[in-house]
């Protein structure tokens, strides 16, 4: 059978060429590689390169001739065993790729709207002994846990095996699980958040601690291309169950590069769960969450609340669910959503504002992606006010996301703007009055609802 | 006061010297199966070229044609439960390491058939059934994740290898050296195969690189590493299984530099100024993988040229079904566009 051969694409946008100069004459034997054509695209001028054997039979579209469509039959080739001379010219001329086959007809193009499982927490029976933990042990209970379960399971970062962690969060874990799953890395964080994103490829559970989440810039690249996007360039071939944990945020005066909120970053991400909880009990029960999930997570911690102490149920195996936001505090007149360490400045910006009369809901956010707007928007029916407060800069936070969804979802339940509380818009300052004067505090808060409340 | 006169120790060499190249002495049958995949690898590539050129195929498109012995010569000295990750010039891998012609195709039209479901595109294809992780597209970033397939082998106790494909361009990313060091302090079973065409897209080894000889980049971190005739499949062979033996007796990782050619542009719209006609026409008459083990074939009369061409014929036409079911195959169903962001 005679092939055709048609004017080539060679760009992902070319639509049309020059033919600029034939190579091959009418009669000529071509064989797979020979140059046949050369073809001046709006970029370069290109050569044509034979696929297939024969003679040309024809040559159809003539050397010099502009704006030929890619797609046009531009000579004919004869197999060998055809006579060049028998083989006639193309029946008709289509000038464009024939379109792909639709694909079968569905019922609905959106996600399939069913219906997600309600998430909450789970009940812890009356009675329950809490005991007191710092977030520190709480975060190692978590892991050590996890890893007593489930051999995937294994530690890998800076300083976590002999020097017991930076922050001391994995300590103890060398001792208990050895250096095979608590493993000390150079300091390598692209390297290591790669091999870890290839370790968990194929099935392996790491966990992989950054000193600071902001060394793990350094290691964004696998965090986004390699771990959240694999499963979906796959198919679902590939999975990545993958936990990147370690302190995110300001500490104390520790100066512009080591001061940074990557919530907003991460959570911009489709294939990334994004947790940044608050208080011990949250941290244990949502970092074993994290470590069972089968997708990347990043969990972000606060280097300043370790050390801070709260009641943490004394249950076997306390789990929580991911994207299930918690009201922390219930109260009447308007809604403060916040995450990580700012819930604590929020619960005292809601004790000031009590003392004033005004009767704030503290919402902690715990999950950032999914992001349970759910929560916030029952919130604000009640209160039909709302304040976000975040310690992270204002532009794209997450405090900017939840204001639009609320204005997109809630806007007839809202009797004021709602109204961002956000770190201030320059590199974190070391002088400790600047500083202060940087980030989120209770105060700032306080002013915001009180706004919003149009209480002053 | 003087001194201590240092001790005598027994210095460790950086550089463990490899034994000489040498060529796999295959078998009759081996020969033709070498053969037959390269020419199967290089059909398929002829074919997606010609599909880009009918506008059946988006985006970028990265050819193999040159460096088939590459792919199959390594895949060849590899057993079950090893596993295999590449960059973005990935069709031929994916071929040797034997995934179906028609989800490859598929894939590159991008068809519910693909391999990826049409998701990944030419850049993102992926088997792991078959140990074949990826098809990724940021350069250097299968180096880590290769090194990291490596260390799951070892966690897992198997005595199962990763091999990590990269080109001379990725060799001068950062993340290489990292996982160099990790991979060697580690000794972690992962064999890094360079695949030195000698162009980064357009830049030469000699204009990118303050050591051109790209083997020797394991050396600070006390890796082995051997140059390999890369146009030569029974030295590829040879060089693997030098390679594997070590990576499989936990003595940690091993550097292949494959000195190969691609015969096209970078991608389909590289009009590959940077080389002369004459240079890459030399290559393809002279070193060809495909006409070297022919003529090694018809030399040895294991196949006459009769035998050659049948098979051609019907290489061609695995490739034309190929073709037909990637064209004919619908695109993925909208819902498509939600799933396998999350489990």
């Amino acid at each position: 059978m005679a092939i055709e051969i048609t004017m080539p694409a060679l760009s992902p946008t070319m639509e049309k060429g020059t033919l600029a100069k034939w190579l091959k004459k009418e009669g000529d034997t071509v064989e797979s590689g020979d140059v046949i054509a050369e073809i001046e695209t709006d970029k370069a001028t290109m050569e044509v390169e034979a696929v297939d054997e024969g003679v040309i039979a024809k040559i159809l579209v003539a050397e010099g001739t502009d704006d030929v469509p890619v797609g046009e039959v531009i000579a004919i080739l004869a197999e060998e065993d055809e006579d060049p001379a028998d083989v006639a010219a193309p029946k008709a001329q289509k000038a464009e790729a024939a379109p792909a086959p639709a694909p079968a007809p569905e019922k609905a193009a959106a996600p399939a709207a069913k219906a997600a499982p309600a998430l909450a927490d789970p009940d812890v029976p009356a009675g329950t002994e809490m005991i007191s933990l710092t977030v520190r042990e709480a975060l190692r209970d978590a892991m050590a846990e996890e890893m007593r379960k489930d051999g995937d399971v294994f530690v890998m970062g800076e300083e976590v095996a002999e020097y017991q962690g930076a922050y001391k969060v994995t300590q103890g874990l060398l001792q208990e699980f050895g250096s095979e799953r608590v493993i000390d890395t150079p300091i390598t964080e692209h390297g290591f958040a790669g091999l870890g994103a290839g370790a968990a490829f194929t099935g392996l559970k790491p966990v992989i601690e950054f000193m600071t989440f902001n060394f793990a810039m350094q290691a964004i690249d696998h965090i986004i291309n390699s771990a959240a996007k694999t499963r979906y360039m796959s198919g679902g071939l590939v999975q990545c169950p993958i936990v990147f944990r370690g302190p995110n945020g300001a500490a104390s005066r520790v100066g512009a590069q080591h001061s940074q909120n990557y919530a907003a970053w991460y959570a911009h991400v489709p294939g990334l769960k994004v947790i940044a909880p608050y208080d011990a009990a949250d941290c244990k029960g949502l970092l074993k969450a994290a470590i069972r999930d089968p997708n990347p997570v990043v969990f972000l911690e606060n280097e300043l609340m370790y050390g801070e102490s709260f009641d943490v149920p004394d249950v076997e195996d306390y789990v929580l669910p991911i994207g299930k936001a918690r009201v922390y505090r219930e109260g009447t007149d308007v809604t403060i959503v916040s995450y990580s360490i700012t819930v604590g400045e929020a619960l005292k910006a809601a004790e000031k504002l009590a003392e004033e009369g005004i009767s704030a809901e503290v919402i902690d956010l715990r999950t950032i992606r999914p992001l349970d707007i759910d929560t916030i928007i029952e919130s604000v029916k009640k209160t039909n006010r709302c304040v976000v407060a975040e310690e992270g800069w204002p532009q794209c936070s997450v405090a900017s996301d939840v204001s639009a969804q609320l204005m997109e979802k809630a806007f007839d339940w809202l009797d004021a703007p709602v109204t961002r509380v956000n770190s201030v818009d320059v590199p974190l300052p070391y002088a400790n009055n600047l500083e202060k004067a940087a980030v989120v505090n209770a105060d700032k808060i306080v002013k915001a609802a009180k706004a919003v409340c149009y209480a002053e | 006061m003087t001194t201590a006169k240092p001790t005598k120790k027994t210095a460790t060499p950086t550089r463990r010297r490899t034994a000489k190249p040498a060529l796999y002495e295959a078998s009759n049958d081996e020969l033709v199966e070498f053969y037959r995949q390269m020419l199967l690898v290089r059909r398929f590539e002829e074919k997606a070229g010609q599909m880009y050129g009918m506008g059946l195929i988006g985006g970028f498109c990265h050819l193999y044609i040159g460096q088939e012995a590459v792919a199959v010569g390594v895949q060849s000295a590899l057993k079950k439960g090893d596993s295999v990750i590449t960059g973005y010039r990935e069709h031929g891998h994916m071929i040797a390491a034997g995934s179906d012609p028609r989800g490859v195709m598929a894939e590159l039209t991008g068809r519910e058939g693909g391999c990826s479901r049409g998701k990944g595109g030419s850049m993102h294809m992926f088997d792991p059934e078959r140990g074949f992780y990826g098809g990724h597209g940021i350069v250097g970033a299968q180096v880590s994740l290769g090194t990291g397939l490596a260390f799951a082998a070892k966690y897992r106790k198997t005595d199962n290898i990763s091999v990590a494909y990269f080109g001379d361009g990725a060799a001068n990313q950062g993340q290489v050296y990292e996982s160099f060091n990790m991979a060697r302090i580690w000794n972690l079973p992962v064999i890094y195969i360079i695949e030195n065409n000698q162009y980064a897209m357009g830049t030469s080894v000699t204009r990118s690189s303050s050591e051109v000889e790209l083997f020797r980049r394991g050396e600070s971190f006390r890796i082995p590493g051997k140059q390999v005739d890369g146009m030569n499949v029974l030295a590829v062979r040879a060089a693997m299984d030098e390679a594997v033996a070590h990576c499989r007796a936990g003595e940690g990782p091993f550097v292949l530099e494959m000195k190969t050619y691609r015969y096209r542009g970078h991608s389909m719209s590289d009009p590959a100024k940077y080389r002369s006609k004459e240079e890459v026409q030399k290559m393809r008459a002279e070193r060809d993988c495909i006409d070297q083990l022919k003529q090694l074939i018809l030399d040895k009369k294991i196949m006459d040229e009769a035998g050659l061409k049948d098979m051609d014929k019907e290489l061609k036409s695995i490739v034309a079904d190929a073709a037909t079911f990637a064209t004919e195959c619908p695109e993925p169903a909208l819902s498509e566009l939600y799933t396998d962001v999350l489990a």
